[in-house]
């Protein structure tokens, strides 16, 4: 017999998507039961009254958590969200209901091992409820009470040689698309830059320095798999600058049918034989790619390096072999001025250890809105109030033309006064002699 | 229920203390197949909707079998992925950054025996446990956030409304017919934790009443400046309330200035603005991330406000599906949402799917909403 009713949410558990009721419901059944002797260090019935909570919140349209909680562990300024039910007598297993960011490996691989290890341990000192994962990247271990904090953080970092992730006003747990694991279109090495990055400033991650958060993501690909360019201050987009490698033959097999079109990304659809002049040299943003007498040809002087025709005939099509990284910066949800994605800061470098062109356009960044920018403002915020020259300026970066989609239409154009040959200090009186009142 | 300590000990609590280790490293958790051929992979198919194949250079073959997660999940669900990654793929398993998980096996004889295991598992309530799909040009998993499961801010749940649109979206989790990939986002309030500004169709929680102010608490418990800054319409100022004998330093808030945002609350514990009725959700569309053929670009508000309907949402996912089989039956192969609507424009868009336009939908945010407006007499009627 369950703790509480939850006449609501029982009806999430039919239909065929995996349901979180009845999961959550299980796993309130297995603490019941407590097969391993477990020696819970929060309620037995925590999972029940997480339940119970939720159908309240089910019931009134509204949330049930009180406002914030500020908790931690000692030498850092962030990791856990504290959280206390606003119905604690109602709930106590989830009177504090805290949750703990846990750091995931780049490309989020794991051996069975070191997840049942961790599967351990929440279970023992927490709710035995995660998010697998956060939309930032962690490992969300979701609910436990403010004295088992240290606890876990002495295990986590002791037996299992693990960190926390972010959270608060600093850098956050950054993230990466799968890349060269098992992806042909990845330009560089994803999960070596982003681990190396992490570790690299693992101080600006667990102390809070910054003016507001901030977030680094790395994809492979223009084709954006953990979409840095919307979800982060800085993003890290893979790209080549030299040609496109075609394979003539394989183009022939896409154009005979043997090779399916996107991978076969469309095989469920009834979209007719495959034909590459629709299908890829009409698609083709800039009408560089032209196919004639059965031979495929790209002016790669032309080509923005979208990927179209790379993911329409992966066999044939190839990424350039001089390849890097585009940074592009300021991505963010649309609190306060608005939502924005990433600008085009630099358009190619390369990513070669110990990746110091890299890590200089990071440190410039920061020096520049460490410095300027104010209270909880984005990165994002700051280039838009002082401006993408001030940004230019502050970095050492040269202005070019791959930094805008078009000019200003505006003639509002500030110039430096040492531009201005004479300068800007002027004599009423001189003028007046030729021009009179 | 006795305390075990860790070894921690609360008295030094400086001493022992192992810090700045960050995460694992990342290779020793690649199957043997990635390390070998990391970096030399030649091409990939997907062989039905959940599975993929890469090539190496080598020759050598990857097989990944894609299924279904409910992001939030409890550790005997990842035990039990853990025992099928014993079974059947040498103990390696992974995660994809929209929450679904991949196991991968080194030859095609091995995908089969997986599939089948992974199908036939079922949750106590009738739902699958690791539904296979989410690849090519379908539907794949909701990102989504806290909702009432944790959060202090939301205006909307999340496990819930995801849980009810993936049921109704499923067919399409389960298979490729759709002209591209279509990506659905949730979020529980417009800080937007995820993907919604960026998504083909998203999920907002959204409030439709200003914040309530706890006079009496307000000075104690928050920062004033702080909240009045927090504001992006300017609608709160610092000012003296009188309660009964007391004068209290607090704020006031200009109603009719105020859209609802909630990120004074979000500051300041005494304001707070959920409302059973006033709370529901906004609907947006045409975002995506990717480069390919068309910019990146941010999703639009499509409909203005549908209720929360507990504990399924309909009016919310019956939305959705008529969005979906609109694109489906009008828009062109590697067409995304977004290109599509524009490619057609947005007063047909609204045609085709039968959405009302309200003037909810015309911006008014500032100097950019100009932008949005038609500068053209280029219209269709
Ligand atoms: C009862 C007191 C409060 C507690 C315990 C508390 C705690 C928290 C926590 C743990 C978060 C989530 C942080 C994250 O996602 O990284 C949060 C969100 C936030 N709270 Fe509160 N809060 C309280 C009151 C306040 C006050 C007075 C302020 C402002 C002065 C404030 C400002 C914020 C901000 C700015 C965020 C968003 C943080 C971010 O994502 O960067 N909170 N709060
Ligand atoms: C008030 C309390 C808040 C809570 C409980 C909360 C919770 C979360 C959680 C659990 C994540 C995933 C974290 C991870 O994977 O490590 C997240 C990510 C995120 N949060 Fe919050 N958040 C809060 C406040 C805010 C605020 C104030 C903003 C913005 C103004 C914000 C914007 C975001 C965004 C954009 C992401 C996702 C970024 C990405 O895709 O990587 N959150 N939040
Ligand atoms: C070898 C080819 C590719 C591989 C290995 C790959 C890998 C992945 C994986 C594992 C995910 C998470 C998927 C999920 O859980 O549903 C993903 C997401 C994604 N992929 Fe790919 N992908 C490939 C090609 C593409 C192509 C051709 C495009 C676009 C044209 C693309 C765009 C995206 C986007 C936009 C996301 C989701 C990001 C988000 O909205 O959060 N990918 N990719
Ligand atoms: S972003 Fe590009 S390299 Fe990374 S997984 Fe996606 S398609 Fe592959
Ligand atoms: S990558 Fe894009 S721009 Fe370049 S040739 Fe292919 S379709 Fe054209
Ligand atoms: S979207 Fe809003 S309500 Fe939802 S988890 Fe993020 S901050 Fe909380
Ligand atoms: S809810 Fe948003 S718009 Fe309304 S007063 Fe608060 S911060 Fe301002």
């Amino acid at each position: 017999m369950a703790k509480h009713e939850t006449p609501l949410l029982d009806q999430l558990e039919s239909g065929p998507w995996p349901s979180f009721v009845s999961d959550i419901k299980q796993e309130a059944e297995n603490r019941a039961k407590n097969a391993n002797n477990v020696e819970f260090q929060v309620k037995q019935d925590v999972c029940e009254d997480i339940l119970g909570v939720l159908e309240l919140s089910y019931k009134h349209g509204r949330t049930h958590w009180k406002h914030g909680g500020i908790v931690g562990v000692f030498g850092y300024g962030g990791g856990v969200i504290g959280r206390y039910c606003d119905q604690p007598e109602m709930f106590p297993g989830v009177a504090h209901f805290h949750t703990i960011r846990v750091n995931q490996p780049a490309g989020k691989f794991y051996n069975t091992e070191w997840l049942r290890n961790l599967c351990d341990l929440w279970e023992f000192r927490g709710s035995g409820i995660t998010n697998m994962h956060g939309s930032t990247g962690d490992i969300v271990f979701l609910g436990t009470v403010t004295e088992q904090l240290e606890e876990i953080f002495f295990e986590l970092t002791h037996k299992h040689g693990q960190d926390l992730g972010g959270s608060g006003s600093n850098l956050r747990t950054p993230s990466d698309c799968i890349g060269e694991a098992r992806c042909e279109y990845a330009c560089y090495d994803t999960q070596a830059l982003c681990h190396f990055l992490t570790n690299e400033y693992q101080d600006e991650l667990h102390r809070p320095a910054f003016p507001y958060k901030f977030k680094f993501k790395f994809d492979g690909c223009p084709n954006c798999c953990v979409a840095s360019i919307a979800r982060s201050d800085m993003s890290f987009i893979g790209t080549w600058r030299d040609d496109i490698r075609i394979d003539q033959d394989a183009v022939a097999a896409y154009v005979g049918g043997e090779y399916p079109p996107n991978a076969g990304a469309h095989k469920d659809g009834n979209w007719g034989a495959f034909d590459i002049q629709k299908e890829v040299i009409d698609l083709c943003p800039t009408g560089c790619m032209k196919y004639e007498g059965g031979k495929l040809e790209i002016n790669d002087k032309e080509c923005t390096r979208c990927m179209h025709c790379i993911n329409v005939m992966p066999r044939a099509l190839k990424k350039g072999l001089d390849t890097g990284v585009s940074i592009l910066v300021g991505a963010k949800a649309p609190i306060l001025d608005g939502a924005q994605m990433g600008s085009l800061l630099v358009p190619f470098v390369k990513v070669e250890e110990p990746y110091e062109e890299i890590t200089e356009v990071i440190e410039a960044i920061w020096d520049w809105w460490m410095e300027e920018g104010k209270n909880r403002e984005r990165l994002g915020e700051l280039i838009k109030r002082q401006g993408f020259q001030a940004m230019l300026d502050a970095v050492g970066i040269d202005p070019v033309p791959q930094h805008v989609k078009e000019p200003r239409s505006n003639p509002y154009i500030f110039w430096k006064e040492d531009e201005v040959p004479g300068g800007w200090q002027r004599d009423v009186n001189e003028f007046r002699k030729y021009h009179q009142r | 229920m006795a305390f075990v300590s860790s070894g921690y000990n609360p008295e030094k609590p400086m001493e022992n203390r192992i810090t700045d280790i960050g995460p694992k490293h990342f290779e020793q958790f690649y199957p043997p197949v990635i390390k070998a051929n990391k970096g030399k992979w030649a091409y990939h198919e997907v062989l039905q909707a959940g599975v993929l194949k890469h090539v190496a250079e080598s020759g050598d073959e990857v097989y990944t079998v894609r299924v279904g997660g409910a992001r939030l999940m409890s550790v005997t669900h990842i035990r039990e992925i853990c025992e099928i990654a014993d079974k059947h793929c040498d103990g390696y398993v992974r995660w994809t950054t929209r929450n679904n998980v991949e196991f991968m096996v080194d030859a095609e004889a091995k995908v089969k025996p997986l599939i089948d295991d992974l199908e036939s598992r079922k949750f106590a309530g009738g739902s699958y446990k690791f539904p296979v799909g989410g690849t090519g040009a379908g539907i794949t998993n909701i990102v989504h956030t806290q909702g009432w499961i944790h959060c202090h801010t939301p205006a909307t749940d999340a496990s819930g409304p995801v849980k009810a649109a993936m049921d109704v979206l499923f067919d399409d989790f389960k298979s490729m017919r759709l002209p591209a990939h279509l990506r659905v986002s949730l979020a529980c309030c417009l800080n937007m934790c995820g993907a919604v500004h960026c998504s083909d169709i998203a999920i907002l929680g959204y409030h439709r009443k200003p914040p309530m102010l706890d006079h009496e608490y307000l000075d104690k418990m928050c920062e004033i400046p702080l909240a009045v800054a927090a504001c992006p319409t300017a609608a709160i100022r610092p000012t003296k309330v009188e309660i009964g004998d007391k004068k209290l330093n607090s704020v006031a808030v200009k109603q009719e200035r105020c859209m609802f945002c909630g990120n004074c609350y979000t500051m300041c514990p005494s304001m707070p603005l959920a409302d059973t009725e006033g709370d529901g959700i906004v609907i947006m569309a045409g975002g995506k991330v990717s480069n390919r053929i068309s910019y990146p670009k941010f999703s639009k508000v499509v409909v203005a406000f549908l209720p929360n309907e507990v504990p399924r949402w309909e009016s919310t996912t019956d939305c959705i599906k008529n969005m979906v089989e609109a694109y489906a039956a009008g828009a062109n192969k590697y067409e995304r949402f977004g290109e599509w609507a524009e490619r057609i424009g947005w007063e047909r868009f609204f045609d085709v799917t039968g959405l009302e336009f309200t003037h909810h939908l015309i911006d008014d945010f500032r100097d950019p909403a100009y932008y949005t407006w038609r500068q053209t007499s280029q219209f269709k009627f």
